[in-house]
């Protein structure tokens, strides 16, 4: 019979299937950090269990921890405690952590792939809802909450209802100063911030394909974003190419192993999706947000849909996200000035990411009215920026380079962006107060960020790159 | 894991919809390594002022409502995956929430807790918002064992879809860990063939 990707790899991982309830699914590896697992060591205590299966668990620090002066104790109390209480459960509980100071340590998502951990074919969680981004290699990967964690903890398993299947193709090729950060930024704002709930998404179709894999994992890693607990990719060459060589990747006979159960790893022509959608390439603008939700984005040219044309029970709803925003609805962005450019995130926070930022404002300056945070993914991508000689050109522009962690995604460390400032991020999520309390949020790709750190106001990057 | 069978509440209406679990409980405040106290930060920036003091305005800050029954707009608990949404919401006193849609994530979370949610029709949504501006204190019923909720004053009632299994979990407080470990020879054995 012929299959979808996720089935057959939802189908490999099955440990029992039983009619009325949900399938006992295996989990190959687990990811934890230190802010949703606490409560589940603790329920291991409480119920004098041990950890199943420490060795396909793998820790980091990296939502709550500073990102200056990483090796210094952490100044806040309780974001120490918690991190602390990382290492000590890890320490008993007999699991690999790569905590503050270790070269591994990163963003949960970040390290995963770079250290070859995320593979094809594998089920993976963490409780965290950006799980969803070790999908660009192939894998079923979701995030989860501090119960299951403790279910995965004791189990290596979870219960789980098989989700509905949804394909995405995006066709075509990108225009100039357009990325995979406006490419799923895009397809939210169609489908809405719920339009994916109940599905796995499978993105396909050439400009999918054309894309490395850390865009391929940044729009994985959005997939959440409308309601999606995962997305994937088919791996492909240029999976397989990025995996070879990596820390933990399988190597030797292993690998060839590995190769060729990864390339049966693909839906099959015939197969059935109980829903698929196409975009074009063509279609798509260097994207920006302009609401309370990943789903209320448009082209960066574009006018702020009226309130008047949304439907009439979400009036309400609409216009407290435009009041919160400061934005008047018809109106456009271009132009509005910018407090703050983050430039992070598990969804943009790769190598990638800062080369193609410092490629951009090399020999640029900031602008006054902009502070500007570069916060890399992980040590390895810092180590690499530096070695790159990328830090220096950030220097040069007036771009603080930080450590690695979560940062100003989420603001549980002291990297909160002030209430009624306007922050231009390239994060996942602008949801009222996210980068801190009464924070205003626009969402968009590195390229705008860095033209929106340049100039101090909402800009057309495309504008930029003709004139270079 | 607490069970849940039927209840008869006022309810507190949320009418907004795309709550998300960061407002629900800011991320700044998921400093806590146990289970208990998120509720005191139960929708934090809704109901404090940044120097801490109450926004009369917002509803549960307002003493006209009360019960153990939230019921707010589509797409309740979408966003972040922190259990410590359902937890916040349990720890504030409700034992239910009702909406016309729920993210997975939340939806998943709270069933693991003990924390009912039901999804209505818009339509039965609207209905309820339209008892509770008739009368402050309308009461609804819900009822697990029969999958319907009922408004008390008009009589108006709603059936519920709820997984055979989690409702079982709920009516007898018991969890997924439970669950599992007693097959864990299953698991032992999958290992071994793979």
């Amino acid at each position: 019979m012929s299959k979808t990707l996720v089935e057959k790899i939802w189908d490999a991982h099955v440990v029992k299937s039983e009619t009325g309830f949900p399938d006992i699914l295996y989990i190959d590896t687990h990811l934890i950090h230190e802010v949703t697992s606490p409560q589940a060591f603790d329920g291991l205590r409480k119920r004098g269990l041990p950890v199943f299966r420490p060795q396909q668990t793998v820790a980091t620090a990296d939502h709550n921890v500073p990102t200056i002066d990483q090796l210094l104790p952490i100044k806040e109390e309780l974001s120490r405690y918690q991190v602390d209480m990382l290492t000590k459960n890890c320490a008993e509980f007999g699991i690999e952590l790569y905590g503050l100071g270790h070269p591994f340590q990163g963003i949960v998502h970040v390290i995963g792939p770079e250290l070859g951990i995320t593979l094809p074919g594998k089920t993976m969680v963490c409780g965290d809802s950006h799980t969803s981004t070790h999908g660009a290699f192939g894998a079923i990967a979701f995030g989860i909450g501090t119960s299951q964690v403790e279910q995965v903890f004791a189990t290596q398993c979870l219960l789980q209802q098989k989700p509905k299947t949804m394909k995405i193709e995006v066709n075509g090729t990108l225009g100039k100063g357009v990325s995979a950060k406006d490419i799923i930024l895009y397809i939210i704002s169609k489908i809405s911030a719920a339009g994916g709930t109940g599905y796995f998404i499978e993105y396909a179709g050439s400009a999918i394909e054309a894309l490395s894999m850390e865009a391929r994992m940044t729009i994985c890693n959005m997939s959440i974003e409308m309601g999606a607990r995962g997305g994937l990719i088919a791996p492909d060459q240029t999976t397989f190419d990025y995996i070879k060589g990596r820390e933990f990747a399988p190597a030797g006979a292993a690998w060839d192993k590995a190769l060729a159960y990864w390339k049966t790893l693909y839906s099959d022509a015939d197969a059935k999706f109980d829903s698929v959608l196409t975009f074009k390439a063509e279609d798509i603008a260097p994207m920006i947000t302009y609401g309370t939700n990943p789903g209320m984005g448009m082209g960066i040219q574009e006018n702020i849909p009226a309130t008047s044309s949304q439907p009439g029970k979400e009036q309400l709803s609409y216009q407290k996200a435009l009041d919160y925003m400061g934005f008047d609805d018809d109106s456009s962005l271009i132009g509005k000035p910018v407090d703050y450019v983050f430039i992070g995130s598990c969804t943009n926070s790769r190598i990638e990411d800062l080369r193609e930022v410092a490629e951009f404002v090399k020999g640029k300056q900031k602008a006054e009215n902009v502070t500007v945070w570069i916060v890399p993914g992980s040590k390895q991508v810092e180590q690499q920026a530096i070695n790159e000689g990328l830090d220096q050109i950030f220097e040069k522009a007036g771009f603080q380079l930080r450590e690695p962690g979560c940062s100003a995604c989420l603001g549980m460390n002291e990297d909160k962006i002030p209430a009624g400032k306007y922050c231009v991020s390239t994060s996942n999520r602008n949801f009222e107060g996210r980068q801190g309390p009464d924070a205003r949020t626009l969402l968009v790709s590195p390229l705008t960020a860095a033209a929106a750190a340049v100039t101090g106001k909402i800009t057309d990057v495309r504008e930029m790159l003709t004139k270079a | 894991m607490k069970k849940f069978e039927k209840l008869t509440s006022a309810i507190v209406p949320l009418n907004i919809e795309n709550i998300d679990t960061d407002q629900i409980i800011p991320a700044r405040f998921l400093k806590a390594t146990t289970r208990e106290g998120f509720g005191e930060n139960l929708f934090r920036d809704w109901r404090y002022n940044g120097d801490h003091t109450l926004k009369p305005d917002f509803v549960l800050n307002d003493a006209t409502y009360s019960g153990q029954i939230l019921v707010a707009g589509k797409n309740f608990g979408c966003g972040s995956s922190r259990e410590h949404a359902a937890w916040a919401i349990q720890d504030a006193g409700f034992d239910v929430v009702i909406s016309s849609f729920f993210a997975d994530i939340f939806k998943g979370n709270a069933l693991n807790n003990g924390l009912l949610p039901i999804q209505v029709s818009e339509d039965f949504l609207s209905a309820i918002y339209t008892a509770v501006g008739k009368n402050h204190k309308a009461q609804l019923d819900v009822d697990l064992e029969k999958q319907t909720v009922t408004i008390v004053d008009s009589r108006e009632q709603a059936d519920f879809e709820i997984n055979a299994y989690k409702k079982s979990c709920l009516i007898n407080g018991y969890d997924d860990i439970d669950f599992i470990l007693n097959q864990k020879h299953l698991i032992a054995a999958f290992e071994q063939a793979k």
